[in-house]
């Protein structure tokens, strides 16, 4: 199989821009609606600047770009802690239904039955996935979801006269996101260290927690893809402490049915929708975050939640100690529903296999990768791991100068794309790969020879490895002129005009 | 159970014959093998209490049956804005949207395999900037509740001051919202008055308000209830003249002909992009505008950022992700937001609506709803006991209808008009209880004059029959 991606190079759309054209009309046919319906002194002075293009060359526009754009329906995208597992087409299909598409949130709730209904069972169905009494929507990301995870424990504590409490504990292998949401919503970060064999440090977590310990955010698996099997111990140190435990549900595709996150001790469990349960990540959003809370913390979810009294769906708003809003009306419902439909394909058993052999295609690929030659699996090397594994290019680096970056530029020749590079930060040359469970044996063993070739153009010192990639859109890219001040352009008007 | 049933259709490595190979490769005896250093004390050998899995079929049926309960707003006809608007989506958007190339795509960390998204991110920053007349926009926010949240930080980021004013009249989940990402950063939230014959932000009020602890002020336009703000210059004026930073919160399709943020004299724009091409859905996902004016703002700006390059050899053309060090992934705790996963395909429906539609379209657009709301005003007026508007001022697109005078409760008009296959107004009374029994009405170009008789007849009956 050889790729290789379209290269339409493309112009912007603006270019495409001749005056007189139109690609839609909003206004009937039959209607003049002129600019004299609105009163001169309200009116922009200045013209409006957008292009003039027909309907055809924004959809050749589109299409020709789409081209240049990498998914997970064009090949193997095993970006660690991302999840980029199939999006099944029925989920899209569904969600696309007029009765979804068209509805407005505020609409009397005798007439939104049906899909009340649906945001109940996803809600009951995701709480009892990870153990947890009761789920909120509404957060529309992960980071969203960990934000309002951060405002519960803020509230619960402040309720109990435990406002001093202003630290939250980080491991060291934490997601970026965990820290910048901690210091978002205030509080202080604490890091600790992993031990050698990749999990938290106990001993640093018990000099760490105290207090002033708000709580500990953790993802489990962690993002070595290791179970942090002191989990227990972890929980208990924090609670002892007065803090409560935050699950980072990033890594949840390697347990679903395996261990719940509320079993382990976790009070507040975030899951990303646009991850485990396999809706489209479209480029970079929409997501979405639900969060979990055990019984202590559910007086304190957002308004309103999904309720049912036996005969109807409602909307309640009556929470007397919630947080309030974290965003505007009920959560990303077409996301949610997509999981939903999911979760309904999947079911109970289907879930576990889905973990399984997430579990299994990480670990298969693990083996084969650490035999490459300048690649190794740092921490733990006995030790299975979950959904996905960190490899280490840091003696490619050392005996070849090649480094994992490079390593990932020219696995786009290949059509895959490359695992997610320099992450976790407690990993040399890390590469970090999560192959998931919708991945077949071959595109596993392509990747396999794919490594195999990179090696050895490596250390046959190859120009073919150092110029890479070659198969792409475009060659690689000068990532330093799009930062620097003075060749910055961030619109097509830059540098701008109003400055 | 079947034996083909037990391989997923999502799952190749499912079948048994397959695992085995890998496991054998591997030399691991078992999947369970993997999975032994969870500790016994917390593994769920019950497997997951949730129903099991149905065929593709029987989902479909399944959701659908449940969707078919739903009136949607094709069902009914629907004068509900306040946040999320009906419009019609150009199929053109739909179309490209579901293409997977886009649809299942993550974020561009790998620029050169991603440039599709990347140009298209690129032209939804520029048309943005283009509609705000603003310097700068970023890639897109949750909405524009949590963009005004973002922008209330970016203010006390910039000036080093601690308290944000909004006008009285705000959207209440906006504010509420608002309220989540200012207590941690200890932000004071301070309402200033507006007119209560205008609707205008009261000019006294907010001299006695600004102060040196004002980082920023927030102005809406239009305003939640759709009226324009007559002292929007003044206002601008005041907080400029304070050193404080105004923000401005704008619906987009109003730019099509309305002064724009820029214009108004805007620091940071926020919005919401639903109107521009993206379904209402529930209320979401939905689509945060954001853009800035002037360097010094931009190293604050949150969120990704996309800017134009070229390829190392100088010789093409290309896009990647901008002045990153603002972001989780790499400043982490020291971020300017923990924004990590956007609203990136929305922002590509709204770049394709923006240009679809055009200067002239998006101009028309506006004055088709600025002629709509012009027509229900007028229709709504007639009828005893009505007030429409409640203020005195120029509305786009929505209006409060008061019918204090009539005798009867907003929640009991809307019974009544459910009955008739109508879905009246938001109910003001709860949120702004000085109003008296006001609903808020929202008029698009998906409303035809025809429809406003309707409403206007309904409304007549329910009211007693009577005009003015």
């Amino acid at each position: 199989m050889t790729f290789a991606q379209a290269k339409w190079n493309e112009p912007s759309i603006n270019q495409l821009s001749e005056h007189g054209k139109v690609g839609y009309h909003a206004v009937p046919t039959d209607e003049r609606a002129t600019v004299d319906f609105i009163p001169k002194t309200l009116r922009r002075s200045r013209p409006l600047a957008l292009p003039e293009v027909s309907e055809i060359e924004v959809i050749r526009h589109y299409t020709r770009l789409s081209q240049e754009n990498f998914g997970v329906d064009l090949g193997l995208y095993p970006l660690g802690s991302c999840t980029m597992k199939y999006n099944p087409k029925v989920c899209d299909l569904i969600a696309a239904s007029q009765k979804i598409q068209e509805l407005h949130p505020y609409q009397d709730q005798k007439t939104v039955q049906g899909i009340l209904a649906l945001l109940y069972e996803a809600s009951d169905r995701l709480a009892k996935i990870v153990g947890v009494e009761k789920m909120t929507l509404q957060p529309a990301a992960g980071a969203q979801g960990e934000y309002t995870g951060l405002m519960l424990i803020r509230a619960y504590q402040h309720d109990r006269n435990e406002g001093y409490r202003d630290e939250i504990i980080v491991p060291d292998s934490a997601h970026g996101t965990n820290p910048a949401s901690a210091a978002m919503a205030g509080y202080k970060v604490v890091e600790v260290r992993s031990n050698p064999s990749g999990c938290v440090d106990t001993d640093a977590l018990k000099s760490a927690v105290g207090r002033r310990t708000a709580g500990l955010m953790i993802t489990n698996p962690n993002t070595l893809g290791i179970f942090e099997h002191e989990i227990l111990e972890i929980a208990g140190l924090v609670h002892d402490a007065g803090g409560l435990l935050y699950y980072d549900g990033a890594n949840l595709n390697a347990i679903m049915g395996k261990a719940k996150p509320g079993d382990m001790g976790f009070d507040i469990v975030h899951l990303n929708l646009h991850k485990t349960f396999a809706t489209p990540h479209g480029g970079g959003g929409p997501g979405s975050g639900p969060v979990g809370v055990t019984s202590a913390l559910t007086s304190y979810l957002p308004v309103p939640t999904v309720e049912f009294d036996g005969k109807k769906y409602y909307l309640d708003y009556n929470k007397p100690k919630t947080i309030g809003k974290i965003r505007a009306f009920h959560g990303n419902v077409a996301v949610v529903l997509r999981a939903y439909a999911y979760i309904l394909l999947h079911g109970a058993e289907g879930l576990e296999t889905a973990s399984d052999v997430a579990v299994l295609n990480a670990n298969y690929l693990a083996q084969k990768l650490r035999r490459v030659k300048g690649f190794s699996l740092p921490f733990a090397e006995g030790v299975p791991r979950k959904h996905e594994f960190v490899l280490s290019a840091s003696q490619l680096l050392k005996e070849t100068g090649v480094s994992a970056l490079q390593v990932a530029k020219r696995l786009l020749d290949f059509g895959v794309h490359p695992p997610t590079v320099y992450f976790p930060l407690i990993v040399e040359e890390a590469m970090m790969m999560e192959p998931t469970e919708t991945v077949s044996k071959q595109e596993l063993d392509a990747m396999v020879r794919a490594f195999q070739k990179i090696s050895d153009e490596a250390y046959a010192a190859s120009d073919r490895l150092k110029t890479a990639p070659h198969a792409t859109s475009v060659t690689r890219i000068d990532e330093a002129k799009a930062n620097r001040p003075k060749t910055m352009k961030l619109t097509w008007r830059s540098p701008p005009t109003t400055a | 159970m079947g034996w083909l049933s037990a391989v997923h259709p999502y799952i190749p490595n499912s079948d048994n014959g397959i695992r085995k190979r890998l496991l054998e490769e591997i030399g691991v005896g078992s999947v369970d093998q993997l999975f032994q250093d969870i500790p016994n004390s917390i593994r769920s050998n019950a497997g997951l209490a949730i129903p099991r899995k149905l065929s593709e079929m029987e989902t479909r049926r399944y959701v659908e049956a449940s969707l078919a309960k739903n009136q949607s707003t094709r069902d009914i006809l629907s004068f509900l804005g306040a946040g999320v608007w009906p419009h019609h989506v150009p199929a053109a958007i739909d179309s490209i949207i579901s293409r997977g190339e886009f649809l299942t795509s993550y974020t561009p960390y790998q620029p050169e395999i991603s440039q599709g998204m990347l140009q298209s991110m690129f032209e939804y920053q520029s048309l943005i900037c283009d509609l705000t007349e603003m310097d700068y926009a970023n890639a897109s926010l949750y909405d524009w509740s949590t963009a005004l949240g973002e922008a209330a930080r970016m203010t006390v980021r910039v000036t080093e001051r601690n308290e944000f004013i909004v006008p009285h009249y705000i959207h209440p989940e906006r504010l509420g919202t608002l309220k989540n990402y200012c207590d941690p950063a200890e932000i004071q939230i301070v309402a200033v008055a507006q007119d209560r014959r205008t609707g205008a932000v009261d000019l006294s009020d907010l001299r006695r308000k600004v102060s040196d602890r004002t980082a920023g002020v927030y102005l809406e336009w239009p305003s939640f209830l759709g009226f324009m703000d007559g002292s929007c210059d003044e206002v601008a004026d005041l907080a400029h003249k304070n050193g404080s930073l105004l923000v401005v919160g704008c619906e987009p399709t109003s730019l099509g002909s309305l002064k724009t943020p820029g214009e108004l004299g805007a620091d940071i724009a926020v919005g919401e992009g639903q109107p521009l091409g993206n379904h209402m859905n529930y209320g979401g996902p939905l689509l945060g505008i954001f853009a800035c004016k002037g360097e010094g703002l931009l190293r604050h700006m949150p969120g990704r950022i996309i800017g134009s390059t070229t390829t190392q050899d100088g010789q093409q053309v290309a896009y990647c992700m901008a002045l990153q060090t603002r972001e989780q992934h790499i400043r982490r705790g020291k971020a300017t937001s923990n924004i990590c996963t956007n609203e990136t395909l929305l922002a590509l429906a709204a770049a394709m609506y923006l240009s679809l539609l055009g200067p002239a379209g998006l101009a028309e657009l506006s004055a088709i709803i600025a002629k709509r709301t012009a027509y229900a005003i007028e229709q709504l007026s007639t009828l005893r006991g009505v007030k429409a508007p409640e203020f005195d001022a120029f509305h786009y697109m929505e209006f409060t209808v008061n019918f204090d005078r009539a005798g009867k409760k907003v929640s009991e008009i809307n019974e009544a008009l459910l009955e008739a296959g109508i879905q009246g107004g938001l109910d003001l009374s709860k949120h702004f209880p000085e109003l008296g029994q006001t609903a808020l009405y929202c008029f698009t170009e998906v409303h035809t004059e025809r429809d406003i008789d309707m409403l206007r007849d309904e409304l007549r009956v329910i009211l007693g029959g009577q005009s003015n």
